[in-house]
């Protein structure tokens, strides 16, 4: 009984939260942030084989300020970490970021002094990609599952709320401990 | 003579390249299939009764070099039985965030209960997500699996079960060639 039965057909109504999204997921540009092996798969996905620019993200630049999304692809040492967060910090809202690759995510292989562990540590991920370095079509399959999260994140009092809601959640849940009475 | 037609030449380029083949593969829609030793993420295979073939002996993560994996091993016994022999696998997890998909656990694997699949599609949220625990990794229930617990269905002496076992799992495997949940890396 809304206004969506009263239209003439081939008018397609939406929420401001869905168009929004829609918006900000079909032309997301990102940053490259390539800093070793992962960046190369991280090049073939703008090349024709494989061609990010089918979901609209053909501009892969170095400038941060014309960016929304951060591709971290390699490991990223200590000294590069206030690099990286510098970078994050120039690039407007919204943005997002994507771990790139074992290393990136956590540290993979590298678990010592010298590699962070995790690019978490430094800023905000939002789509954690493991692989070694992962194939082209695994870092598509990270960036369509990040516009889907693009695509149905909410806007406003309403994200605030999800936040919260989220925050308790983590807050509250169990840990994940493994039974110990089995083993004896 | 020509030398006016310079600046044109160039745009016959673009122009053959309009009746060119297009190289790109589109992913999402038509995933163009992996080679088939591909290296993705892994599976714990079973015997054909469905007992689980791990058996716990931490031979795979020792040889992680990036200390992905978790195992804890139990002891088996008559009335709670995972896998054939002494003992099983209990806990066993795999950190994907660190996992570089080498293959050394596989190698290691004296059972040959560990082997990987050609399914790549490992992205995710949040890093708890990306710790995969056993009941993600065990093989699916083919015919003529049972869940384990259960005792051990395929012969009489442990020699027999692991002599038909094999050969059970040898005709499975040619039966279902196709399947894609069979063992990826052989």
């Amino acid at each position: 009984m809304g206004i969506e039965e009263k239209l003439p057909s081939g008018i397609l109504l939406t929420t401001v939260e869905q168009a929004a999204g829609l918006v900000r997921k079909s032309s997301m540009w990102p940053a490259t942030f390539g800093l070793a092996c992962c960046a190369i798969e991280m090049m073939s996905v703008g090349g024709p084989h494989y061609d990010l620019a089918r979901f609209g993200m053909e501009k892969f630049g170095a400038t941060p300020r014309q960016a929304d999304l951060m591709i971290v692809a390699g490991r990223v040492s200590q000294k590069m970490a206030p690099v990286l967060r510098q970078i994050y910090d120039q690039m407007p809202e919204p943005k997002w970021v994507i771990a790139m690759g074992v290393c990136a995510s956590s540290g993979g292989m590298f678990n010592n002094y010298a590699i962070v562990q995790g690019v978490d540590h430094i800023v905000p991920v939002d789509m954690y990609l493991p692989g070694c370095p992962p194939r082209p079509e695994m870092l598509i399959d990270a960036v369509l599952k990040l516009h889907d999260q693009v695509q149905n994140t909410k806007l406003g009092a309403h994200r605030q709320s999800e936040i919260e809601e989220e925050e308790r959640r983590l807050l509250r849940r169990p840990l994940p401990l493994i039974d110990q009475e089995a083993a004896s | 003579m020509l030398d006016w037609l310079n600046p044109v030449k160039g745009f016959g380029v673009t122009f053959h390249t309009m009746f060119k083949k297009v190289p790109t593969i589109e992913y999402p829609e038509e995933p163009r299939p992996t080679a088939p030793r591909f290296h993705g993420r892994h599976q714990l295979n079973r015997w054909a009764d469905g007992l689980e073939k791990c058996i716990g002996c931490e031979l795979c993560a020792w040889a992680c070099p990036a200390d992905a994996i978790y195992v804890e091993g139990a002891d088996n016994n008559e009335d709670e039985r995972y896998s054939p022999g002494e003992r099983y696998g209990r806990v066993y997890q795999i950190n994907y965030l660190r996992c570089i998909l080498c293959g050394l656990c596989v190698e290691a694997c004296p059972t040959r209960a560990l082997t990987m699949t050609n399914e790549y599609e490992l992205a995710d949220d949040n890093r708890q997500s990306l710790i995969w625990t056993k009941e993600q990794l065990l093989a699916p229930l083919r015919e003529g699996m049972e869940a384990p617990p259960h005792p051990m269905r395929l012969g009489e002496t442990e020699e027999d079960y692991y002599r038909s076992g094999r050969g059970a799992d040898r005709q499975a495997d040619a039966g279902t060639e196709s399947d894609k949940d069979s063992e990826a890396v052989r």
